[in-house]
């Protein structure tokens, strides 16, 4: 026995510094392989067939994109077709939270009396669930207790049912999710504020910089790590977008609020039979869409860690 | 400082800037306002239409009252405690422990695995959830605690490492080369050299990591069903079915639902920020 044990531990000991990082990573790992990456894998599988998420699956080829996208004989799947649109709408009209966030931030840069307070009480949004965002926002434009429209009718504006309004119910629910990320983004470009060099600042200003020049050609370029990180998470936010369509409106009227997110989980656990392999054919989808930005994010981090090195 | 200190402008302005801080923040709050406001009135004035007008009267301590007694909302409230709780412990360990590998060691392999955990971090629930739904059927834990939690933990994992990774990479290194010149095996070294100085972001990360479990919605809806399991942002759209039309008690059953976040929030609001930050922007 107690020959044995020295030299298996000289062993480990030997090999330490090679081993450790390994046996500190495993259980990290070993979870996030088991629940994202081979799940990955298995929905790329899974939108191949037939699957009402019990019995055999039916291997259908590439019939459920063919069906998706319409190619072929048969004419795109309409549902898509206007999830997909509502997409892209999301991601244009999100992205505007970046500027607002710039501009709240800008505005709360202050150092009076309680602003602390203040800065707090503006991100206050954030942290609230979508869900109860979604639920205020959808009492906040009912069109006869809401409180929109008893302002509106102060000015003469008649009432509008904006959920209720298959050409403005979608913007009705971008706007509420514009709310939490437009706090986020202030508070990313508050935090970068505070990070901004004073002597720059200062220099600048004695050459004569100000207002919109100095923001521009000044502010701007040292906040750009804030900016970066306001896009990707205001990005990936637009792309996830489901808590607020799932509660506002439940994709209606008429179809017309659903996003492929929400798309995808609607014909996974339809009420009419689950069709999981057609729902997985739509993730896929949604999954390289997402695969660009992140590709991208990926490059832009691994050419900072070459910087770095 | 940018912009200018509005202690170097002239005294119209700074008045201005004051009067309008309110003002604005009044505005920014109104849809939360409403609700707070809705939330204290009794449910007559809702009956004769004074949606907006004063409460009639102060119906606060009835309305919290059945919140509490007369619906399940305890019982989520409690579900999503013990979600929440263990999870942001769970994905903390995990993460501090894959962060060490990541930052402090040289080997083949780590820039990819590290990258993997962020991009897993970006990807679309939808891509995830057939196989993680069918997965947790498999395991008995459909509509369970437990299975919400091992995916949450599994999830967080992702975005938890890239945090702890960054942050254990920018302490100072020579700490941990003076410890094995001592001859300190490398685990003690993650126990008592690392892990004191990561009380900071262990503190960022749990913050934060409640608030995204405490939020979340999809996996909720996707894993769990009914009163036994779901934690409260399910359990409020049966709340309102419960309550229908009642909005004097939906409105109060959604800030009950909120406000454990927020409580977090406020508590430890520096940790918070540091964290959303990703620690990058310092």
């Amino acid at each position: 026995m107690s020959s044995v044990t020295p030299t298996s531990r000289s062993w480990y000991k030997r090999n330490e510094i090679a081993l450790t990082p390994w046996l500190f990573l495993l259980p990290a790992m070993l979870f996030f392989a088991v629940y994202v990456i081979i799940p990955i894998g298995q929905s790329f599988w899974i939108s191949f067939h037939q699957w009402d998420g019990l019995g055999e699956k039916t291997y259908l080829g590439t019939a459920n994109y063919e069906r998706l996208l319409g190619i072929g004989d048969q004419n795109i799947d309409r549902k898509f077709e206007t999830s997909f649109w509502n997409n892209l709408k999301w991601l244009a009209l999100y992205l505007l939270a970046v500027p607002a966030g710039l501009f709240i931030a800008l505005f709360l840069n202050q150092t009076v009396r309680g602003i602390r307070l203040y800065k707090s009480l503006f991100f206050f949004p954030f942290v609230i669930s979508q869900v109860v965002v979604g639920l205020v926002f959808s009492w906040f434009y009912l069109p006869r207790e809401g409180l929109l429209n008893a302002i509106l009718g102060v000015f003469g504006a008649g009432p509008v049912n904006i959920l209720g309004d298959p050409t403005l119910a979608t913007y009705g629910i971008i706007a509420a999710g514009l709310w939490p990320q437009t706090a986020y983004c202030m508070i990313l470009y508050l935090t970068g504020l505070n990070a901004v060099d004073p002597e720059q600042v200062e220099a600048a200003r004695l050459d004569g910089a100000k207002g919109y020049k100095m923001l521009w050609y000044i502010i701007l370029p040292q906040l750009k790590p804030a900016t970066f990180i306001a896009f990707v998470v205001t990005i990936i936010g637009a792309l996830r977008s489901f808590d607020l369509i799932s509660v506002m409106t439940n994709g209606g009227p008429f179809g017309s609020t659903r996003v492929l997110s929400f798309y995808m989980f609607e014909e996974s656990l339809s009420e009419f039979g689950f069709r999981m392999g057609y729902g997985s054919a739509i993730a896929v989808v949604l999954f390289f869409i997402m695969l660009g930005f992140i590709g991208y994010f990926l490059y832009a981090m691994w050419r900072d860690e070459k910087g770095a090195r | 400082m940018f912009p200018t200190p509005i202690a170097k402008k002239s005294r119209g302005y700074q008045r201005t800037y004051q009067a309008v801080l309110p003002f604005a923040l009044i505005l920014w709050l109104l849809p939360l306002i409403a609700v707070a406001m809705f939330s204290i009135k009794p449910a007559a004035d809702f009956a004769n239409g004074n949606y907006w007008g004063w409460p009639s009267s102060f119906e606060g301590f009835t309305n919290y009252g059945k919140v509490f007694l007369e619906s399940n909302m305890p019982r989520y409230l409690l579900n999503s405690m013990f979600i929440t709780i263990p999870t942001v412990l769970g994905a903390v360990a995990l993460s501090s422990m894959a962060g060490f590998a990541l930052g402090i060691y040289k080997f083949k392999g780590n820039l990819f695995i590290f990258f993997m955990f962020i991009a897993g971090n970006f990807v679309p629930f939808q891509i995830l959830m057939v196989p993680v739904r069918d997965l947790t059927i498999n395991m008995g834990m459909y509509d369970s605690i437990q299975g919400l939690v091992l995916f949450h933990i599994a999830f967080q994992t992702g975005f938890c490492t890239l945090f702890m990774r960054n942050f254990i990479r920018a302490l100072p290194f020579p700490l941990i080369e003076a410890a094995r010149v001592e001859g300190v095996a490398e685990w003690r070294i993650f126990f008592y050299v690392v892990l004191p100085l990561m009380k900071p972001a262990l503190a960022a990360l749990a913050v934060l990591i409640f608030t995204f479990i405490w939020n979340d919605y999809f996996w909720a809806v996707v894993l769990t069903q009914g009163p036994s399991a779901q934690p409260v942002t399910a359990g409020i759209t049966e709340f309102n079915s419960q309550f229908r039309a009642a909005y004097h008690l939906m409105s109060a059953g959604s800030i009950v639902a909120a406000l454990p976040p927020v409580a977090m929030f406020f508590l430890m609001q520096k940790h918070f920020i540091a964290g959303l930050t990703l620690g990058a922007v310092k």
